[in-house]
């Protein structure tokens, strides 16, 4: 049975639990049957569980998808795939160690993956700068996606990150440029690219790896232009209503499917992915087969207009002057050749989310 | 003796103030770099920088096309006008957009179109940080990729000028992000089409909007002394608790630092631009 993580909301839920395990032990090699009791116990331990989990609350998916104990980078990439050879640095600067990535084998193929690495406790974060990368590791991941490119083998992102370090080093050496090269560069990669995002993804820092033709997203993830807590210093100087602002910020799987940014939603275990890893771990392979199995069909040229039509769409407003007809021929007029082109499919879009 | 005694009280009369011909409030400001008193007409006439210490002022958008733009003059974007939803109903958003729009006389954050620049036909599109911050959200990310599109299919090169200290409009929530990796793609094409784009950075420009379009140009010049950043100074400070070098995150600092190609100031820019726009493939 799955012990709850520890998190403020599972508390009633751990409680229960510490004292079924002390009933057990208790009874355990003594003549006394209190099956019964354990049972009774178990019982509404499960139903306090379908409680919480079935009912959580953006914020405490953020908690989840915060995770100490929950898989990170590297459990997925050694528990999904054959063998795995790292690759190291920029060529440039650095090793990012927040930054991992290298050629792995799917089904007997190579695949290139990389994804941002957080660590288990203190000691791992410190090497891998709790998963904040630098400049150095979005070139980094850059040089193996074109690596990809070159040697046609399909690209599998994880992310997870609070955001790119936020630091003198990151500016001084052009975090920003690394993050828009990255964005401009993955928009026309020649090869498939899935983008999973398997705990945080924080705004700009995830992005940076998180152009693809499928974005896909476990379902205690979260995904967000700012954190609740900055969300809440800004509108309400209070870092505490980090709470309030993770539900007007849209940051979960479902709502994120629903605003079109994601393609597909990976179940986690109840309770979260750190309930059972192996578990997990074996889903999101699977998704990943079935994803890179469509995308393999896909010629390079159609992998391009897909995926630019796909971030092309998405942006919420309202015509106050509608594309006319008659500007459409002007955009499409060539003067000089007295030929037309092909009208171009006309790319607003007014939708109304809620 | 009466008449010697000086009397207790005496009434002096004042001039109402009001009637007084005296210094109106919009005549002059205190130039924040050097201090001096300048006029503001002096101010104008310097395209909104001190003609004593060269400090460059903030300018609206409508200002900044009437210097850049032969005659001032451009056909507002490729087509249609659009303007902001509120994809997550967001707090207070609404009203925001209500005061941006009062303010700035602009639909949202950017105006675009096409204009000519020293005689060569250029999609232009400058962001205005008094709207909301300059920020991206739906409308002035379609708004990029519009005048991209279309300067891709007129075969022309690209001017955008960036004043948007705000980044990603928070208010847009991952709507916003997306508009990043939107203008980055559509910059991809225009790669592509071997055209030209030059970005102009000005005071400030940051987050979101530095780590996509604005950092992507083929030639990327800033006006002096821009606050040109990622992360803002007071994050950095907060969350890594790092102390800051002068002149951190300014133009000189970007330059030394390799970011950018040129430092111009203002009053040069739009000759610079012209020289510059020869370049580019007819």
């Amino acid at each position: 049975m799955a012990q709850a993580g520890g998190l403020d909301f599972e508390k009633s839920l751990v409680e229960l639990e510490k004292k079924i395990e002390e009933i057990k032990n208790f009874t355990d090699g003594r003549q006394m049957d209190m099956q019964e009791e354990i049972q009774q116990l178990e019982e509404k331990a499960q139903e306090l569980r379908e409680g919480i989990y079935d009912n959580l609350t953006p914020w405490q998916i953020v908690q989840i998808s915060r995770h100490l104990k929950r898989p990170h980078t590297l459990d997925y990439i050694h528990g999904m795939f054959a063998d795995f050879m790292e690759m190291h640095g920029d060529r440039a600067f650095i090793d990012d160690r927040a930054m991992v990535g290298g050629v792995a084998w799917l089904d007997d193929k190579p695949v290139m993956v990389l994804g941002t690495q957080k660590g288990k406790d203190t000691k791992e974060n410190i090497v891998c700068n709790f998963g904040l990368p630098l400049p150095e590791g979005y070139r980094k991941a850059l040089r193996l996606m074109k690596f990809a490119e070159k040697f046609n083998m399909p690209v599998v992102t994880l992310v997870d990150t609070a955001g790119a370090y936020p630091g003198l080093e990151g500016e001084e050496r052009g975090v920003a440029e690394a993050i828009a090269r990255n964005l401009r560069e993955m928009a026309y990669l020649d090869v498939p690219i899935v983008v999973v995002i398997i705990g945080e993804g924080g705004s700009g820092g995830a992005l940076g790896i998180g152009v693809g033709d499928r974005v896909l997203m476990l379902s205690n993830a979260s995904y967000t232009v700012i954190t609740p807590e900055g969300c809440a210093a800004i509108l309400w100087k209070d870092r505490a209503q980090a709470a309030r602002a993770s539900e007007i910020l849209k940051i979960t799987a479902p709502d994120l499917k629903r605003l079109g940014v994601i393609d597909d939603i990976i179940p986690e275990p109840e309770g979260g992915a750190h309930h059972d890893p192996q578990v997990v771990i074996e889903q999101v392979k699977t998704f990943l087969q079935k994803h890179l199995a469509e995308l393999s069909k896909k010629t390079v040229n159609q992998l391009h207009e897909d995926r630019y039509r796909k971030y092309r769409s998405i942006g919420f407003f309202t015509d106050v002057i509608p594309q006319t007809a008659e500007d459409e021929e002007r955009l499409v007029e060539k003067p000089a050749t007295g030929k037309k082109t092909v009208k171009k499919k006309k790319t607003s879009e007014s939708n109304d989310v809620q | 003796m009466d008449w010697f005694r000086k009397p207790k009280y005496m009434t002096v009369r004042v001039a109402k103030k009001d009637k007084k011909p005296g210094i109106p409030d919009n005549l002059v400001t205190r130039c924040p770099s050097c201090s001096e008193i300048i006029f503001n007409t002096e101010i104008e006439k310097a395209d909104r920088t001190c003609p004593k210490c060269n400090h460059h002022f903030q300018m609206s958008a409508q200002g900044r096309l009437a210097i850049l733009a032969d005659n001032g003059e451009f056909i507002e974007q490729t087509s249609g006008k659009i303007t902001a939803a509120d994809p997550l109903n967001f707090p207070g958003y609404k009203e925001k957009l209500a005061k941006s729009k009062k303010r700035t006389n602009l639909e949202d954050a950017i105006l675009a179109g096409i204009c000519t620049i020293g005689g060569i036909k250029t999609g232009l599109a400058i962001t205005d940080f008094g709207f909301m911050g300059g920020s991206m959200g739906s409308v002035l990310g379609e708004e990029v990729t519009r005048l991209i599109e279309r300067s891709i299919e007129e075969k022309i090169p690209v001017v955008i000028v960036s004043a948007s200290g705000g980044g990603a409009r928070m208010q847009e929530g991952i709507i916003s992000l997306m508009q990043m990796a939107k203008t980055s793609a559509a910059l991809s094409r225009l790669a592509a089409a071997k055209q030209m784009y030059i970005s102009v950075l000005t005071d400030p420009t940051g987050g979101g909007v530095t780590a996509s379009f604005a950092m992507l140009g083929d030639l990327i010049v800033a006006e002096p002394k821009a606050l040109i950043m990622f992360a803002g100074p007071r994050v950095i400070e907060q969350t890594i608790r790092q102390h800051l070098p002068k002149r951190f995150q300014r133009s000189e600092f970007l330059l030394e630092h390799g970011m950018i190609d040129m430092i111009v100031n203002r009053q040069n820019l739009k000759q610079t631009l012209s020289r510059l726009l020869t370049i580019s493939p007819k």
